[in-house]
């Protein structure tokens, strides 16, 4: 556990040592805000339009922003996961910094879980941007917070599922932007796999719905835990980051 | 209790190691040990499998078949153990740009198990054994290559284990770097067994006690420095300058004077001028051959500029060794000495 800790703490330490970390929270910082404003407008906007045509409906904070947002989350989440994961392993491999740790007395599971646990921590930090748009809510609405705090907890696992498998693609390459391009590539399959289910219902189709990282987020996003979205999201966690702890040891029997 | 004593004194033991890819034999049954607080050379041309070796004897690499033990622990089997016992410089340092050269060490010394004040104790001794105090707040991506190649050391050495194992530690430095890069290695021998891999002969004469040399992933031989100099010296070779009295000279008729010398094995004419030439006369073994050469030379009226031993260096050994088939089986060397 110490050598875990070890290793994420240095490979924090090379994200906020580089600019990588200060670009990815502007951006996703200015994207989200755009994304909060627009919704923000429209929810002024459809208020307004309510009660000037005098059937005011109930409108909900919950219901016409948080619930968006969070699932707008989850998608811009896909186009930064590969920027965070691609150079976990394939910079190391391209610098042979990776014969270091390979022959310090760290377990290669310590090795993967650290850098691992590094970008989920990345990660969180890009969801804490996110918290200081919904803080306004708090202070001038009120919202629900238990919603919101469900939809946290799902997008949290739904990137730590994301970011393993990233983790496990940049062990196949020394090329970073291989490594985020193909990371990238797989987490757009990964959401659009559930377009299927618009049109089909064979057992095949609804294989690939059930793939799809996205559809399990919408329990999350609607502000309930749904165990079976959780397990799938922890399932995939645990098979991506073993395929990178095999994907290690091949390393060593191929190089 | 033989055996016991054997295993305290042999810090590495490689038995028949080899490591096969789908096409290749990059090392191939590979036997050598080595006693504890030696300094042994690793020396081969580039390919030949050093660099391999060494990645087996880190864990970095996994055998093919055969065994490596290092300290008495099993390299397939108890890596980690193996691995708390070895301090390894790649050929490139592993180090990384972004970082501060104490965080680096502070990192590596972590990792291999230090903490608390051990830690502080190590770092500040590595800094100073390696002369790197001054540059301990500089990035090291801002560090030129011979700092880099001493911060390697330094991570190298901080946990002070027991096996120091260095890829060419001397490559791409400036002359100056090199020797104190070399002074550095021979300082750090009294405390740690090292094996250092280079392709430059000179190296291994100025810090090695023992040689291994390989090529084609194969052992061609391995003995000690001086054992292998004197091998070189089996056949002498003299060097020879010849002038004509009267501005002219016939390298031809000299050559074939000098071939009639008794105990002279072979003529080469080296260099021609107008009435100048060079020759390497070598002689068979054990014979000595000088007086007879001069002799020959001022008698059939020409002048002796200069004789001279050419002095054959490891280098020439090491390419007699590599570069013949045969050359596996050493003779049984005979001492000349002029």
């Amino acid at each position: 556990m110490r050598n875990v800790w070890i290793i994420c703490r240095k490979e924090l330490g090379s994200y906020f040592a580089s600019p990588v970390a200060y670009i990815l929270l502007i951006m996703f910082g200015l994207i989200f805000g755009f994304f909060f404003w627009n919704a923000l407008e429209s929810f002024v906007f459809e208020g307004i339009q309510s009660q000037m045509s005098g059937r005011s409906f109930p409108m909900n904070l919950n219901e016409w922003i948080i619930r968006p947002l969070l699932s707008n989350v989850s998608v811009i989440g896909l186009f930064f996961i590969p920027m965070i994961t691609m150079r976990l392993f394939a910079e190391e491999k391209r610098t042979g910094t990776i014969e270091l740790l390979a022959t310090s007395p760290v377990r290669d599971i310590e090795i993967i879980l650290g850098k691992w646990l590094a970008s989920v921590i990345l990660y969180a930090c890009l969801l804490l941007f996110t918290a200081l748009n919904f803080a306004f809510l708090f202070k001038y609405g009120n919202p629900d917070w238990k919603p919101l705090l469900v939809g946290y907890l799902g997008l949290l696992l739904q990137a730590g599922a994301l970011l393993a498998i990233g983790t496990f693609i940049s062990t196949l390459t020394k090329n970073q932007i291989i490594a985020g391009a193909v990371t990238f590539g797989v987490c757009l399959l990964l959401w659009v796999l559930g377009w299927v289910s618009g049109y089909e219902t064979a057992t095949w189709a609804r294989v690939l719905a059930y793939m799809s990282v996205i559809t399990h987020f919408e329990s999350f996003g609607k502000g309930v835990l749904d165990s079976k979205d959780a397990v799938f999201y922890v399932a995939v966690t645990f098979l991506g980051l073993f395929f990178t702890a095999r994907s290690m040891e091949s390393l060593r029997w191929r190089s | 209790m033989r055996s016991s004593s054997l295993t305290t004194k042999l810090m590495i033991t490689v038995k028949r190691l080899t490591k096969r890819y789908a096409k290749t034999t990059a090392v191939d049954e590979i036997s050598f040990d080595v006693a504890k607080g030696q300094i042994v050379g690793f020396l081969g041309p580039n390919g030949a499998g050093k660099t391999t070796t060494m990645r087996m004897l880190t864990c970095f690499l996994p055998p093919s078949s055969g065994t490596a033990s290092v300290a008495g622990f099993d390299v397939l089997e108890q890596p980690l153990e193996v691995k708390r016992r070895i301090g390894y410089l790649p050929e490139t340092p592993p180090i990384y740009p972004e970082m501060a050269t104490s965080e680096y060490l502070q990192f590596v010394g972590k990792l291999k198990g230090l903490s608390g004040t051990d830690l502080a104790k190590r770092l500040d001794y590595v800094c100073e054994r390696c002369a790197i105090a001054h540059v301990k707040t500089k990035l090291l991506g801002k560090l030129s290559k011979g700092y880099r190649q001493r911060v390697g050391l330094a991570q190298a050495i901080i946990h002070n284990p027991d096996v120091l194992i260095l890829d060419e530690p001397t490559a791409g430095l400036d002359p100056k770097q090199i020797n104190e890069t070399r002074d550095l290695i021979k300082d750090l021998a009294g405390e740690h067994t090292i094996i250092l891999s280079t392709h430059i002969l000179p190296e291994v004469e100025q810090t090695c006690e023992q040689v291994i040399i390989i090529n084609q992933g194969k052992l061609v031989a391995t003995d000690s420095v001086r054992n292998l100099q004197a091998r070189a010296r089996g056949a002498e070779s003299v060097l020879v300058e010849v002038a004509g009295r009267n501005g002219s000279l016939e390298p031809s008729t000299v050559q074939s004077k000098l071939e009639r010398v008794a105990g002279v094995s072979r003529v080469l004419c080296k260099q021609k001028a107008d009435a100048r030439a060079v020759f390497e006369v070598e002689s068979k073994k054990g014979s000595f051959v000088r007086g007879d050469v001069a002799r020959a030379v001022v008698e059939s009226g020409w002048d002796l500029n200069e004789l001279r031993p050419a002095a054959m260096s490891l280098e020439e050994v090491f390419l007699q060794l590599t570069e013949s088939e045969t050359a596996g089986e050493p003779e049984t060397p005979v001492e000349v000495h002029a």
